[in-house]
């Protein structure tokens, strides 16, 4: 009895202390299952989901399988839906193999987010995307950021993760239609793609390959964590920054030490934690009927101001990538 | 007894030998393809691309050796360099030879853990340590709250090891790599402790007859396995610059057996040696190497070296079956 009253008497105190907003969604619990554990990455996206629950008064939960397969979570979106949570935000590691089971969230009635990454051609079985820039853009903008620092000239290559990452592969299509379609880019030859797997090991020794199979080698793209940590660590040992300079997306703390010592000088991602931040928010605002899930509708999110739900009903968080150089490096934690 | 020795070594000294003939023709080929494989460069690339996977072979090739297998080594591997970063991010002062120490001994914990349930329990090694791969991995993402280690907390020292060193600029984790397979073959060939591990695996049941006690040097073996995987979990922070829980030592186990294997170690124990091991692991990483130079597709590349692996083991074991049968059939005691 005594514990009863504890217990009650704490859920009163918390529900009072975070406030209105809370007294409406008290009950509002939000699962985010993240592409694998241990994903610095996601840590970010992570906080920024917490965050906002912490000012709407939200239940969040972070979820994730060990590794980054294409089935592996299913068993996580199966629990959650068992539990009978209310929204399962989800970072796809497949663009099809969770059709099925997203959709028999649907039916339950959980709303089904897609962040961080969508499932291309599926969009039928999520109510909405959470993407952190325009994807479209993001191939041209990589190809324009290594075209800066090589003048625009050379013998360029792309390490990517596995050959079926849909994120890589709908940005590689964006590398390629720049080069082959803007005038800027014409001296620009990209002379081969190659794929890591998102293994150090083997993006490292795709890395070393390409040092030595193209001599002439001006420039690497890696769109992804693992490749371009691998890369800017093997131009670094090689003693080639000069020669050859790496970008592509990677996160600042992994990147950090290179560009302070010259290795990288400049690479590019988004801001993870607005994700997080933003996906709290429409899903609250949604389940409270302040946000309407139409192509088209704005809303308003706190720090990132007006938004708007694009087609396919894919919402960015910011309009084009966030450069990290020496200069900036340094106001960033993740 | 002199004299069958020496045929078994005369048989062993030749398949070290196949596999050194398979490494030059592929080696040639693949520089008839793309000249640009025979070149220096190639040979530092193959150099960087095997330490860990020499030193971890060296104490897989001796669990083999006593009719074991250890396939915990990629947890162990991923546990011991997660435990070594956390102590250079939390402790920013320690050296970064504290990194070894505290890396091969939590190896050695690991891997005597391993032995004990083996040996106390009488279970088969393949299921313990298939089991202690899921637990040691699980216990990780525990103690690492499943967060990586950022580069900026690895020592540069630590990172140089991988680039360069006093001895004609090679870098340090390959001298670390021969080194520790010339004293493998010191232990196993030149002391009574090592040839007791090939007694054990030769015929268990015979091993007490003769004196040897086989629970303590089963126990030896399974700890020797999991300090060289921490010393190679030590050498992957040195190399790849960051320790990440749900990556650091994943599948490396398969890649570990697949090259002892090809060096000549049988899977039912006796038979092993290190110059095979070495020359195995060098054959593995020569054809990870030399595929990307090739610019075989993302598609082949899984299926081709596979491929090269199932190849080489039948030609080892063609030859084998040949040797065996022109050496005297008794032997094995």
């Amino acid at each position: 009895m005594f514990r009863k009253s504890l217990v009650f008497g704490l859920a009163l105190g918390v529900s009072m202390a975070s406030g209105a907003a809370a007294f409406a969604q008290e009950s509002l619990s939000i699962v985010f299952v993240g592409k694998n554990t241990g994903n610095p990455y996601f840590d970010s996206l992570v906080q920024g989901f917490e965050d906002a629950c912490d000012v709407l008064g939200c239940e969040f939960e972070f979820v994730a399988p060990a590794t980054a397969e294409a089935t592996s979570q299913i068993p996580f979106i199966t629990a959650q839906i068992q539990r009978r949570v209310d929204v399962i935000a989800i970072s796809p590691n497949s663009p099809d193999a969770l059709n099925q089971v997203l959709d028999r969230a649907r039916q339950r009635g959980i709303l089904v987010l897609s962040v961080n990454g969508d499932i291309t051609g599926s969009e039928e079985f999520r109510d909405a995307a959470i993407l952190p820039t325009d994807f479209e853009k993001v191939g041209s903008d990589q190809v324009e950021m290594l075209g800066s620092l090589i003048n625009y000239e050379g013998e360029i290559a792309i390490l990517s993760a596995t050959t079926e990452a849909p994120d890589q592969n709908k940005w590689i299509v964006g590398m390629n239609e720049a080069l082959e379609n803007n005038p800027k880019y014409a001296k620009m030859t990209l002379v081969a793609t190659v794929y890591g797997d998102d293994q150090p090991e083997k993006s490292t020794t795709e890395a070393e390959a390409l040092l030595s199979t193209y001599p002439n080698l001006r420039g690497i793209i890696s769109p992804t964590t693992v490749g371009i940590a691998a890369s800017a660590q093997v131009v670094q040992s090689a003693n080639k920054a000069d020669q050859v300079k790496v970008t592509g997306l990677g996160t600042p703390n992994q990147m950090r030490p290179f560009i302070k010592d010259g290795t990288v000088e400049a690479f590019q991602l988004w801001s993870p934690y607005n994700e997080g931040w933003l996906a709290s928010y429409f899903a609250v605002g949604l389940k409270a009927g302040t946000i309407v899930n139409e192509v088209g509708a704005t809303f308003e999110v706190p720090n990132l101001g007006t938004i708007t739900i694009n087609e396919l009903n894919s919402i960015n968080t910011q309009a084009g990538l966030t450069t990290f150089n020496a200069d900036n490096i340094d106001d960033f934690n993740f | 007894m002199n004299r069958i020795t020496g045929v078994i070594g005369a048989l062993l000294r030749r398949r070290a030998a196949g596999i050194a003939v398979m490494l030059l023709i592929f080696s040639l080929v693949v520089g008839l393809i793309q000249p640009r494989f025979l070149t220096p460069d190639t040979l530092r690339i193959v150099m960087l691309a095997i330490p860990l996977i020499m030193v971890a072979a060296m104490g897989q090739m001796m669990v083999l050796v006593s009719r074991h297998v250890d396939l915990s080594m990629g947890s162990m591997l991923g546990f011991t360099a997660i435990v070594a970063g956390m102590v250079f991010r939390d402790f920013p002062d320690v050296p970064w030879w504290v990194g070894f120490i505290v890396a091969i001994s939590t190896g050695a914990v690991l891997g005597l853990f391993n032995g004990l349930v083996v040996t106390i329990f009488k279970l088969p090694s393949i299921i313990v340590t298939l089991g202690t791969l899921s637990l040691f991995r699980g216990v990780l993402f525990l103690i690492s709250d499943a967060r990586q280690v950022d580069p900026q907390f690895i020592p540069s020292a630590l990172i140089q090891m991988s680039q360069t060193s006093p001895v004609f600029g090679i870098p340090g984790i390959v001298l670390i790599a021969f080194g520790v397979a010339f004293l493998t073959y010191l232990f196993l060939d030149h002391t009574r402790l090592g040839r007791q591990i090939y007694a054990i695996g030769s015929n268990p049941a015979a091993a007490p007859l003769r004196g040897i006690r086989v629970v303590p040097v089963t126990l030896l073996v399974f700890t020797l396995s999991g300090a060289l995987s921490g010393l190679a979990g030590i050498m992957y922070a040195s190399r790849f610059g960051y320790v990440n829980p749900s990556i650091t030592g994943v599948g490396f186990e398969f890649t570990v057996i697949a090259a002892v294997v090809i060096g000549g170690a049988s899977i039912n124990g006796g038979v092993g040696t290190v110059l095979g091991t070495v020359l195995g692991v060098i054959l593995l990483g020569t054809v990870s190497v030399a595929l990307p130079i090739l610019a075989v597709s993302a598609f082949w590349q899984d299926a081709i070296f596979g491929a090269v692996i199932v190849i080489a083991l039948l030609i080892d074991r063609s030859v084998r079956e040949r040797g065996a049968r022109s050496v005297v059939a008794g032997h094995r005691p």
